[in-house]
Formats: C-alpha cells, sequence, structure tokens
C-alpha cells in the first residue's frame, strides 16, 4: 500500500477546528530521516539499470546504427534501438471522451520509427547489470543520419505564427470595441514588446521509473502528476488490460508540470522491461531530463494601453507569440489575465503558436499566466510613469466589478484589499516615486508592484473514506503529492467533516490501484479532492446514522442528518444536545467499520464522471470568472558599479479563499515567488540556433535561486471564502509566481531608470 | 573490481566495486542508503551532501574508494534537533533536497563554531560572528531547494543554532 505514516490515535484529544491551522505535514518525518522512498529507490531482486542514446541532429531519418562496442561492455545486457524493439501502439490522438489521451508529451512511437524529430529525441536504450555500465555502452552506440531541413529558431520562427483557434477551456482571442483606434486617441498611451526565454521546471529530483513486468501485469515507480492517466496510456501502448497496470507515486521530489506528461524515458523503462524481462529501472541525468522532458515555451509579446489622463484605461491590446514542437506541445494563455484585470472598453487580445523542430513544450508552473502577467503588469507600471500616477493607484482606477470581456460576476474578487493589506505591511507610501531616487550608498534602491492573477480549476475525483469502531479513518485517494502538504490538508478537511482528531485521520493517496483522483495541475487538486472527500463524508455520516437509527437505544433515534453535528469523534444534536460517538455506534450495531464512496472506477463510472466534470465546468463557466489573485511587492537593490540585481524586501498579499493549512499553504505561496524570482533574474534555458540543441542542460549553468538570492518573503492571504468552492478555497500552487517578474522589473526600473523588456534581467542589460 | 571498506553511520560494510563508482551511488545503489539524493550527479545541486569525518560532501563528485576507512554520515545516521526543526519551520516540501540540506547545515554549523567565515561576513579574522539569516543563507547556498523552502530552512538552521549557543 502507499507509504504514508500511521499514527496512533492520542487518548483524550478533543476535537475542533482543524481547517486553517498551521499543521506540521504528516510526512515531514519521512522526508527528514532519509525513509521517504522516491521513484528510483525500490529495491528488487535482478534489478537492472537503463541509459539512453540522443540524437544528435535536429532532424531527418536515421541511417544506420552500430551497437557492437556498446553490446560488448561487460554487464551490458540489451541495446534497444528501432531495429530491434517491439512494436509499440502509437500514442493516441486527444480525444474529449477520453481525458488520458491529453497525457502524451510527443506524438512520436519512440523506437518505432527512423525518424528523429529534436535534438535530443531518444534513438536507443540500454540496459545493464550496473549503472554505470549502461551510461558507458550509452555512450558508444553509433547511430548515422540523413539530415532534414529543420526550423528550431524560435527568433528566426515567429514569422510563421499562426493564431491560435479557440477551445471551451481558452479562447484564442478577445475583439471587444476597438482597441489600435482607442489607444491612438488616448491622451496617454504606451505601446511595447517584450520577451521571454525558454525555462525549465529543474524540480531536484530527476524524472526516473522503475518497471516490473509479471504476465501482463506492469508495475511502475515514478514521480508523476498524473498516475492515473500514465496507466493508461502505458496500458494502451502496450496492449494490455488497464487494471493489470499499476502507477506507484507516494513522493514526488518536485515537478511543477513537468511530471504531468508520460514522457519518453517511462515508456523506454516499460519497454526495457519487456524486453529484458527484468525490472529496470531508469534514472534520468539532469540532461536526461533537460534532453526528454519538454520545459516552457519562450514568448514574444506586445503590450500596447490608452487612458485618459486621470488614469481611465480606454484601450488593451495584448498579443503573444510563443511556440509548441512539431510532435507536441500545447499554446499557452499568455493573455489570461489580461482578459479580467482591468475595466476597459476596447480589449484587443490575440494568441498565436509556431510549431518548431523541438521536444514539445509543456506545461510549467502557471504555464501563460506566469509571462504573460510579465508583459501585462510592466506594461501597466509604464504607463503608471507616463501617466505620472501611483501604480497602485492606476490598477485600483480600474478596478472592474464585472468580467470586462463578456459581463460575467467574479465568483469572488478582493484584489482591492490585497493591495489595501500589501501595501500597508510593505510600506508602499515611503516609496518616492522618481526613478533612482532611493539611493543607499552603492546601492540604487528601487520598489515595484504587480498584480498576481491565476483561474481556479476543480476536476473530478474519487474518494473513498472508511471509519473504523475505534473512531479512526482512512481517506483513499490517488492524488499526488509533490511538496503541496495534499495529504496534510486533506486530513484537516476530513477531521473537521467527521468530528474526530486530525490525528486520527490517515490519507492513502500516490498509488494507481486507490479510486481514481484529479491530475495535480491547474492549482486544482486541494478543491477537487475536498469536494469529493466532503461528499464522501456525507455519505458517511448518513451512513452511520441509519445504522444508529436501527437500534432503539440510541439517542439519535429520530434525528435527521441536518440536525446533527459531526463532533467528539461521534454525531450530536446540536452544540448541547444528545448524542453518541461513532464507537458506541458501530460498536452496537457489530460493524467493524463504515465505509462511503464517492465517483466510480468502473469504465461507466469513469464516462459518467467525465461527463459530470465536464457539465459543472462548462456550467460555472457561464456563471463566474474563477481566480486566486494577489498583490506582489518587492525592494530591489542594484549595485551601481556591476548592475547586479539583489531582491532585498518582498511582500505577497493573496486572495486565495479559504486557507485550509496556513504553515503549507504559506510554503506554496513563499515557493512560487522563490520560482519567480528565478524566472526574473537568472533562469534561461539556452539554444543552439542552428540546431536547438540545449546548450546549458545542467543545474551549473541554468542558475535557480539559491539560499543567498532570496530574501525573508512576507505572505500573506485575506481568508475569505470563495462561495463557489469546496469550503471556500482556491488552489495556491501557481497564483504566487505571477506578477513576480513584473514586480521585480518594475523595481529595477524605479532602481536605475531602465526598463528591461526582455528576461532574465541580468547585469549585461543593465549597464 | 576493488574491495573496500566503508564506514557508514557507524558500521563498517565490505563492497566490491568498481574504481569508478562514485560514493554516492555506492550508498544509494550498493548500499540501499537511499536518504542521500541524486540531483545532478554534477556537484551542482547539493542533494547528495553527506558528512565524510564531519565534513560536508558531494558524495556524487567523491569516489567511493577515497572513502574507504573514512568516517561517512548520511542521513540515516543523523538524529538531530534540526530534523524536527525542518519539519516545524516547514522547510522543505517535496523533501528531495532535504537529506542534502539537513547534513550540509550540520557542518555548516560545526564550521561556524570553528570560526570560518563566509563571503558575507565583514571582517573575516572577526570570531564569535553571528549567524545571522545572511550568513546562513549564504553558507547554505550549494544546496538548492526547487521548492523555494529556503525561508523555513534558514529558520529552522537559525532556531536550532541559538538553541546549540544557549546551551
Amino acid at each position: 500500500m502507499t507509504d504514508v505514516q500511521t499514527r496512533e490515535l492520542p487518548a483524550g484529544r478533543t476535537t475542533g477546528r482543524n481547517v486553517g491551522r498551521p499543521i506540521d505535514r504528516v510526512d515531514g518525518t519521512a522526508k527528514t530521516t532519509g525513509a521517504a522512498r522516491y521513484a528510483a529507490e525500490y529495491p528488487y531482486p535482478g534489478l537492472t539499470h537503463a541509459a539512453l542514446v540522443h540524437a544528435t541532429i535536429s532532424r531527418g531519418r536515421i541511417t544506420s546504427v552500430d551497437t557492437a562496442e556498446a553490446a560488448a561492455v561487460p554487464g551490458v545486457l540489451a541495446v534497444i534501438t528501432h531495429l530491434n524493439a517491439p512494436a509499440m501502439k502509437p500514442p493516441p490522438p486527444v480525444s474529449p471522451l477520453n481525458l488520458s489521451t491529453l497525457v502524451s508529451g510527443t506524438t512520436v512511437n519512440y523506437l518505432n520509427t527512423d525518424e528523429v524529430h529534436w535534438d535530443g529525441q531518444p534513438v536507443g536504450v540500454v540496459v545493464a547489470e550496473t549503472r554505470e555500465a549502461a551510461l558507458r555502452a550509452a555512450a558508444l552506440v553509433r547511430v548515422g543520419y540523413r539530415e532534414l531541413p529543420a526550423t528550431v529558431d524560435f527568433a528566426a520562427g515567429q514569422g510563421d505564427a499562426r493564431p491560435e483557434k479557440s477551445s471551451p477551456i481558452q479562447p484564442g482571442a478577445v475583439a471587444k470595441g476597438d482597441a489600435a483606434a482607442a489607444i491612438a486617441a488616448a491622451a496617454v498611451s504606451v505601446d511595447v514588446r517584450y520577451t521571454t526565454p525558454p525555462h525549465h521546471h529543474n524540480a531536484i529530483e530527476p524524472h526516473a521509473t522503475t518497471a516490473v513486468w509479471d504476465g501482463d501485469r506492469l508495475t511502475v515507480h515514478e514521480g508523476s502528476q498524473s498516475i492515473a492517466w500514465m496507466r493508461s496510456h502505458l496500458a494502451l501502448r502496450f496492449g494490455v488490460p488497464a487494471a493489470g497496470v499499476r502507477v506507484i507515486s507516494p513522493y514526488v521530489g518536485g515537478a511543477f508540470g513537468g511530471k504531468g506528461m508520460v514522457w519518453a524515458g517511462t515508456v523506454l523503462t516499460v519497454l526495457a522491461a519487456r524486453v529484458t524481462g527484468r525490472p529496470v529501472r531508469l534514472a534520468l541525468t539532469r540532461e536526461g531530463v533537460y534532453r526528454t522532458v519538454g520545459g516552457r515555451t519562450p514568448s514574444a509579446q506586445r503590450v500596447a494601453l490608452g487612458a485618459s489622463a486621470d488614469g481611465a484605461l480606454t484601450g488593451l491590446i495584448h498579443t503573444s507569440v510563443t511556440r509548441t514542437g512539431r510532435v507536441g506541445g500545447m499554446p499557452e494563455q499568455v493573455t489570461s489575465a489580461s482578459r479580467h484585470l482591468y475595466d476597459v472598453p476596447n480589449i484587443t487580445l490575440q494568441q498565436a503558436t509556431v510549431p518548431l523542430d523541438l521536444l514539445s513544450n509543456t506545461a510549467m508552473r502557471a504555464p501563460g499566466e506566469s509571462i504573460g502577467t510579465f508583459a501585462l503588469e510592466a506594461a501597466i507600471d509604464e504607463l503608471a510613469c507616463e501617466l505620472d500616477m501611483d501604480p497602485i493607484l492606476l490598477r485600483m482606477r480600474n478596478e472592474p466589478a464585472r468580467d470586462p470581456v463578456d459581463g460575467k460576476r467574479f465568483a469572488h474578487r478582493m484584489l482591492r484589499e490585497a493591495y489595501a493589506l500589501g501595501a500597508e505591511r510593505f510600506g508602499w507610501p515611503e516609496r518616492t516615486p522618481r526613478p533612482g531616487s532611493m539611493r543607499d550608498g552603492k546601492w540604487l534602491v528601487g520598489m515595484g508592484v504587480a498584480t498576481a492573477y491565476h483561474p481556479s480549476w476543480q476536476f473530478s475525483a474519487n474518494v473513498t473514506v472508511r471509519l473504523a469502531a475505534d473512531g479512526t479513518v482512512v481517506v483513499r485517494c490517488g492524488f499526488h503529492e509533490m511538496g503541496m502538504g495534499g495529504a496534510t490538508a486533506q486530513a484537516q478537511i476530513a477531521a473537521d467533516a467527521l468530528g474526530v482528531p486530525f490525528e486520527a485521520v490517515r490519507v492513502e493517496y500516490g498509488d494507481s490501484d486507490l479510486p481514481t483522483g484529479p491530475a495535480a495541475g491547474g492549482s486544482a487538486q486541494t478543491a477537487s479532492v475536498a469536494a469529493g472527500l466532503l461528499a464522501a463524508c456525507e455519505k458517511l455520516k448518513r451512513s452511520v446514522l441509519a445504522l444508529a437509527r436501527r437500534s432503539g437505544d440510541s439517542p439519535l433515534r429520530g434525528r435527521r442528518p441536518h440536525d446533527l453535528q459531526a463532533r467528539d469523534g461521534g454525531l450530536w444534536a446540536g452544540a448541547s444536545g444528545p448524542g453518541e460517538t461513532y464507537a458506541a455506534i458501530l460498536g452496537r450495531a457489530g460493524r467493524a467499520s463504515v465505509e462511503a464512496r464517492v465517483g466510480s472506477d468502473t469504465r461507466a463510472g469513469e464516462i459518467l464522471g467525465q461527463a459530470k466534470f465536464i457539465a459543472k465546468f462548462l456550467r460555472d463557466r457561464r456563471r463566474w470568472v474563477k481566480a486566486a489573485c494577489g498583490a506582489q511587492f518587492c525592494e530591489v537593490r542594484v549595485d551601481s558599479d556591476t548592475g547586479e540585481v539583489r531582491v532585498s524586501r518582498w511582500v505577497g498579499s493573496f486572495d486565495v479563499g479559504t486557507v485550509i493549512n496556513a504553515k503549507t499553504t504559506a510554503g506554496q505561496l513563499r515557493g512560487g515567488i522563490v520560482m519567480g524570482i528565478g524566472m526574473a533574474l537568472s533562469e534561461e534555458t539556452l539554444l543552439d540556433p542552428r540546431t536547438g540543441r540545449i546548450m546549458n542542460p545542467n543545474l551549473a549553468e541554468y542558475h535557480v535561486p539559491v539560499h543567498a538570492d532570496i530574501p525573508p518573503i512576507d505572505v500573506h492571504y485575506l481568508n475569505e471564502p470563495d462561495p463557489t468552492m469546496p469550503l471556500g478555497l482556491i488552489g495556491v500552487g501557481e497564483v504566487s509566481i505571477t506578477g513576480v517578474a513584473a514586480a521585480i522589473s518594475n523595481a529595477v526600473y524605479h532602481a536605475t531608470g531602465k526598463r528591461v523588456r526582455d528576461l532574465p534581467i541580468t547585469l549585461d542589460k543593465l549597464l | 573490481m576493488v574491495e573496500i571498506h566503508l564506514r557508514v553511520n557507524g558500521v563498517t560494510r565490505s563492497l566490491d566495486l568498481e574504481p569508478w563508482v562514485s560514493l554516492l551511488d555506492a550508498l544509494r545503489e550498493r548500499l540501499d542508503l537511499t536518504g542521500t539524493k541524486k540531483g545532478c550527479d554534477q556537484g551542482a545541486c547539493g542533494a547528495c551532501t553527506v558528512l565524510a569525518d564531519g565534513e560536508r560532501i558531494n558524495s556524487c563528485l567523491a569516489l567511493a574508494v577515497q572513502y574507504a576507512g573514512r568516517e561517512i554520515t548520511t542521513i540515516e545516521g543523523v538524529a538531530h534537533p534540526l530534523q524536527a526543526a525542518f519539519v516545524r519551520h516547514d522547510g522543505l516540501q517535496c523533501g528531495y533536497c532535504t537529506s542534502g540540506q539537513i547534513c550540509s547545515a550540520l557542518a555548516m554549523l560545526a564550521e561556524h563554531r570553528a570560526g570560518a567565515p563566509s563571503a558575507v561576513t565583514g571582517d573575516p579574522a572577526a570570531t564569535g560572528v553571528e549567524l545571522s539569516r545572511a550568513e546562513i543563507a549564504e553558507r547554505m547556498s550549494g544546496n538548492l531547494c526547487r521548492c523555494g523552502a529556503y525561508n523555513g530552512i534558514v529558520s529552522a538552521i537559525q532556531e536550532v543554532a541559538e538553541m546549540e549557543t544557549a546551551r
């Protein structure tokens, strides 16, 4: 079963409100003692090790393969290439009737084709008794190619970008009024271009797979954000029943979107285990992750704004170009925040994409919004300067009462309150507006602000709750734990719903044999699981009440569910009325446990669940605009000699609905800000424009923030429930990276008088 | 193959391995001590940090054969208040860098006690330099945390350092 901690129920612990408390994460001890096992750490008898051979051309056909030297390395068991690999079914086309079809990282049927689609595509896999032998042999496989022309340079390929088609999830364009004419006629306007480079997730755990076949049954250990979809995908690719495939993923060593899809390494480990008949582990090298797992697209954006002299916006244009791969990838909703943030009568939004001969792009923390808010919120700051107006005042001047594009109601929006709280905590009034006016010795001090915005989502989740006669509770749902503290939050929710102590609840997750959970994406997991869990707890309480009412002795006889409170380990009629404990009810009924289930994992149940999800999704979208938002405040210090930028202070003030766990929520919010600081100042994946080969596929040359780069980050949240979400909670995983790069670039301008519109803001751009 | 005796967490283990096997792979793959993590295998992330005779090293850059006879401590051999402090201050999320952060911090505290300065120490010759947040962050910058739990990590270390000073 899943590897989660079990806890003894402490005697005499009273129940109370657990939601909101800063409870320590339940897997903290396992992670601080080294006991937590990640995907590459499961021992199996006869375990073998795999290594990948990567293509060294951008596009073409394989003309020759020489594996003799590789096969001769002592300990090598198999060298698998397209010449000898067994057939796999190709990745399925995307179908709205089967959402697991979204999970193919690329459309390439690895080692079942002689075609090469990107520099780095796996063209062979070596299996050996040791990791060292596998890596050595992989380096000795000689592959010959016939090269074909390839388009790999984003800067050069932008002219071929095509406007995105609208989808029910994200309309590709908005045309409201005549933004161009409004901006041309405006008293004050700005029209600026911004660029952002490719980024990589760089979870500290590189992707790893351990695969074991037993006949047609397959067990896979993998750090994944979508275990159910991975199970379906692997079953389809290898032509075996999905019921016989199990994906186990109790610990995921960071993901950030990078472990949402099924990438080559997973498929090829399973293939290698099929070929050799042995358990196989493939732990990708850091370089291997860059070569085979997609990253964030680069972008080129234009934002034009027009306003009256008193700061009322009259026109907004936001356009973007991003890239996909010819073998897969997705458009990013770069202009998403521009639909919702400002009350503008004339809005033109247009996203375009160009497919390149590169590995598919993929979701990375707040895809679209993280880079889109950089451009929008930097442009707003530029306009504020043109207007000689405080940038917060300009934003509040244009804060809409309803959605600016279609007039829908906001389910919940407290951006004004977030700004007020943030400005007070940050000390915004002490800022003097003129750039360069806040010098401190050699340091040019700047203060910047920007809005954070991320849509809120909710998917379907099947959940089982079992209450035992001893008062303990087991929650089972195949969701994912990549560090968000999901098991802790759901235990808090279950404890309150059932009126049992937090310590009495155990949560099982990260295993595809559990009831199917949602994919961990879109900051939707906590709300999605909570909705299923709350429904399951209600069902469970009704079952318990039914048991009690069967007995003439129960004080609950004749009571109805809505009369009752779940507290103190049982059901009670109001705060002081009669009632009894679960233990008493189950004991009298002679039941060891009572279980309730929401959702079904049968094929029919899956289709029904999907239909219900889509219906709710569309209904919600018709009624409301739902989102998390916030205000990012930062102070930077720029070295006047070297141009080096240091972030010296941060205040983030967020509207994320009800907070389930004060400690882990603060951690999520800080984590997004840290990644945003990297995006603003140091992160950039460098491609050779001739070949598309990534030139810095390592943590020494791709600079993620280190301890010394991060000041104390002061985070606040309003903790006001969103009435349309379960318990009023809104996901927190992504909103906090949005607006970060803009706040920093605005602060850098305030410090230096220089606008850097091309991320990252490295010192050479300031000198 | 070379036969070596590795002393890990107070226990001497005999291993037959090729001379090119890293200490990290020896720990993880041969001794099933998987608490030490591999994040980059290039000495850039610090996830593989272990203690060798009390000093922090990147075990991915160390050959196992070089460390025969040395006293190696991995996270499995650590029992220190710092671990609970990490949990209390939420100095972790996914947990993959955590073992390295903790081992690194333990050696860092010892370096500080021994008077070692850092790049942010005003006067390198000064004694009794206060272990401020800036000092801790500077001295811990070899250990990456992509989840961004840096604030909590520094708070945990600072709390333990203050506890130790108070004793």
